[in-house]
């Protein structure tokens, strides 16, 4: 590989402290290196751009296997690419689901073969993600899964959680739930407030997210072992999590950019692009929301990617699949919602996209150091443009922020220093 | 004015000159069906589609009836009897429909919003004849109609609806319209199907019976459902009726004029006595008859609307 030099860039490595302009290099092992002992080094010059570590999704929908009418290794890698991914972690709820060895194996085989980002498996904490018998931990951890989750499901036997809990913690496996309690949700289509009481839709209350919330900061803390809470929504489910935080409990959670960016109050059109569970929630909702990430309640920044086709998703609003893809608007979206808007600054957000997803995963040092793979992701924070879902590498097309007018833009991603993405 | 809309989906939609306009259209076919030949030519030569995927009789009838007075040539779909049981898509089918060269489409569903996305993919008209809880447009005009019609005018009048609220179409429809126009709308019921959510539009909401037919000059009762009793929204229909349905009792809450309203089919002696729905102060039938004219009415509007 050839080596080259990235020259004049702002560069923000929060894993190191840095934020200062200066000059970094790739060696020809992929590798970050001193400028200065690259000897045949060609140079880019990225004077008024943003070098970061590659950015980290803790949730993804890769859809391979299963539904690959919807998304595939390939096509949802080169999404995350688009997007200043470089290391996602693959949702266990394939078809099959990631609740053995075999499925393990597969996914690694296919991301050999196909993936242009780092694809890090996570395993089900369920067999068949059922919430009745704990899948294979220990041997899916030899496979090497970086995580468990039921994501897409939630166990509501609570014995059962405990008892996973304790067991993955000797496996030292992080948890990441999907809070739902299902008979408070049940047959809810989207969040309980104003908006459904005036639509004529079955609400999922607040509640049903802040009870498991809380049931599992309690196991966090009698077992002291980490459970990361995916897509937090609720003002609730924040204060929650803020409390338990202050007192030490290994409790960490993730907010999407659709959850800090739009309301309930969407769903009156009956788009189905605004679908998902969680559910958007209300204004109320939102603001404590980016209270939390300012107030670094929330560390992590995820996109929970989940692709469906156009037939899945062109149906009655009641009837239409949860899920929207996120990986190739999630920066422009969080960098214009939360640094134009001063909520936190342009180090602040790449933190919650790499040191902090990082952390969650118990990945220490991930920063560009010498000798550190080169996994990084270059931003133009001048750049304004419109999202066109038409331009999209992902295969679906299921995204609420088609047409809408963003600032700040990915417009290099390397893995192993080789460029995955350029604009 | 001129009516410009292709499709009529929801009250929320409209302007109060629209509605307006409406029943002052429907004052007119009014009179069509009390003539001797209940027949005029203004949707001769079009082709409506009822389409219930979700069933109805009542609904389906008067829309049946409103059409074939106006002229019109008219099929009928059910759900059970189309291809969505083969698993085809709602849009397919609605588009192959409309590839009969079709010129409105009177539909009913249980998914709230399926008219609305619907009628962005079809040039032909869409009429909403009830989607889920969300809306119900045509028996939302009808009451306020009736109410017009009795009492001269709906601004300013204090107009109670009573039952479950949460789950009604038809509560929903009557509160914008009734907004609209100027009236002052009243909510009640079991807390559980009453919620407060409806105090953000400028709505009273009132759990207590007493509290909401003080002052009414109009009161809708709605009808309430079994599956809610075992869904746990209320004990029984024997405590509903006593805390929430009109009777001889209740009754003396409401202004001697006051009008009683019932969307139906009645539940006698449930949301209310036998007596009262027979009584001087219920209007329930005429509500139908007025339903007819407001279907011919909202037919003739989007179906010859200029294009």
């Amino acid at each position: 590989m050839k080596e080259y030099i990235l020259k004049n860039a702002r560069v923000i490595d929060p894993g190191r402290n840095i934020d200062s302009v200066g000059d970094i290099g790739v060696d020809a092992e992929g590798r970050f290196a001193e400028p200065a002992a690259l000897k045949n080094a060609e140079v880019i010059d990225l004077a008024g751009k943003v070098i970061a570590p590659g950015f980290i999704d803790v949730h993804v929908h890769l859809r391979h296997p299963g539904n690959t009418l919807a998304e595939t290794i390939a096509t949802g890698t080169a999404a995350a690419a688009a997007g200043g991914f470089t290391s996602i972690v693959a949702m266990p709820n394939t078809k099959p689901a990631a609740d053995t060895v075999g499925s393990i194996e597969l996914l690694h085989r296919l991301a050999a073969k196909d993936a242009v980002v780092r694809v890090l498996p996570c395993g089900c904490m369920t067999i068949g993600l059922a919430g009745e018998e704990m899948a294979p931990i220990g041997s899916l951890k030899s496979a090497g899964v970086v995580a468990l989750s039921d994501d897409g499901k939630c166990i509501q036997d609570h014995a059962l959680m405990r008892r996973i809990v304790e067991y993955a913690k000797a496996f030292d496996l992080p948890i990441m739930d999907h809070c739902e309690e299902y008979k408070l949700a049940e047959g809810g289509v989207m969040h309980e407030g104003k908006w459904s009481v005036l639509l004529g839709m079955n609400g999922i209350p607040a509640a049903a997210e802040e009870i498991i919330i809380a049931r599992n900061i309690i196991f966090a803390r009698q077992i002291d072992w980490k459970i990361h809470m995916q897509h937090v929504s609720t003002a609730g489910s924040v204060k929650l999590l803020r409390a338990a935080r202050a007192e030490g409990v290994k409790v960490t959670g993730e907010a999407t950019p659709h959850h800090l960016t739009l309301t309930d109050e969407c769903i009156k059109k009956f788009d189905t692009n605004y679908k998902m569970n969680p559910p958007l929630r209300s204004e109320e909702d939102r603001l404590a929301l980016i209270e939390g990430v300012a107030d670094d309640t929330i560390i992590v920044i995820a996109t929970d990617h989940a692709p469906h086709t156009r037939t899945a998703k062109e149906v009655e609003f009641d009837y239409a699949p949860c899920g929207i893809i996120g990986l190739e608007t999630a920066f422009s979206v969080c960098y214009t919602e939360l640094v134009k808007k001063q909520v936190i600054n342009l180090p602040r957000l790449i933190q919650k996209m790499t040191t902090g997803p990082a952390d969650v995963l118990g990945i220490a040092g991930y920063d560009m150091a010498s000798g550190k793979a080169a996994d990084f992701v270059v931003i133009d924070p001048e750049a304004e443009y419109v999202i066109d879902k038409n331009t999209f590498k992902s295969k679906s097309r299921n995204t609420p922020f088609d047409g809408r007018k963003v600032s700040g833009k990915v417009i290099m991603t390397a893995v192993g220093g080789k460029i995955v993405f350029r604009v | 004015m001129q009516w410009t809309r292709k499709d009529l989906l929801s009250l929320y939609d409209l302007s109060g000159d629209e509605i307006t306009y409406i029943l002052d259209t429907a004052e007119e076919f009014k009179k069509v069906s009390e003539r001797r030949v209940k027949k005029v030519p203004a949707l001769r030569g079009k082709t409506v589609v009822n389409f219930f995927v979700e069933p109805s009789t009542r609904t389906r009838v008067s829309f049946e009836l409103a059409e074939q007075r106006l002229s019109a040539d008219i099929v009928n779909m059910q759900a059970q009897a189309s291809s969505l049981l083969k698993g085809e898509t709602l849009l397919d089918t609605v588009k192959n429909i409309e590839a009969l060269q079709v010129d409105l489409v009177v539909m009913r569903h249980s998914a709230p919003g399926a008219q609305a996305f619907i009628a962005q993919h079809l040039s032909c008209g869409v009429v909403n004849a009830g989607d889920g809880a969300h809306s119900h447009p045509t028996q939302a005009l009808l009451d306020i109609f009736t109410i017009r019609e009795k009492k001269g005018r709906v601004a300013g009048l204090n107009v109670t609806i009573v039952g479950d609220i949460i789950h009604s179409r038809v509560a929903r429809s009557n509160i914008w319209g009734l907004l609209k126009l100027g009236a002052n709308v009243t909510v009640a019921g079991p807390a559980t199907m009453v919620p407060k959510e409806f105090e953000s539009i400028g709505v009273r909401v009132c759990h207590n019976l007493k509290d909401a037919l003080k002052d009414a000059d109009v009161v809708n009762m709605l009808r309430i459902q079994r599956e809610r009793q075992t869904a746990g929204f209320f004990p029984s229909t024997g405590e509903y009726s006593k805390f929430f349905g009109l009777n001889h009792d209740t009754m003396k809450y409401l202004k001697p004029d006051a009008l009683v309203m019932h969307p139906g089919p009645i539940n006698r002696d449930v949301e209310l006595t036998g007596d009262i729905a027979d009584g001087p102060n219920s209007v329930i039938l005429e509500q139908v008859t007025n339903g007819l004219a407001i279907r011919m009415a909202v037919l003739y509007l989007v179906g010859c609307v200029k294009k």
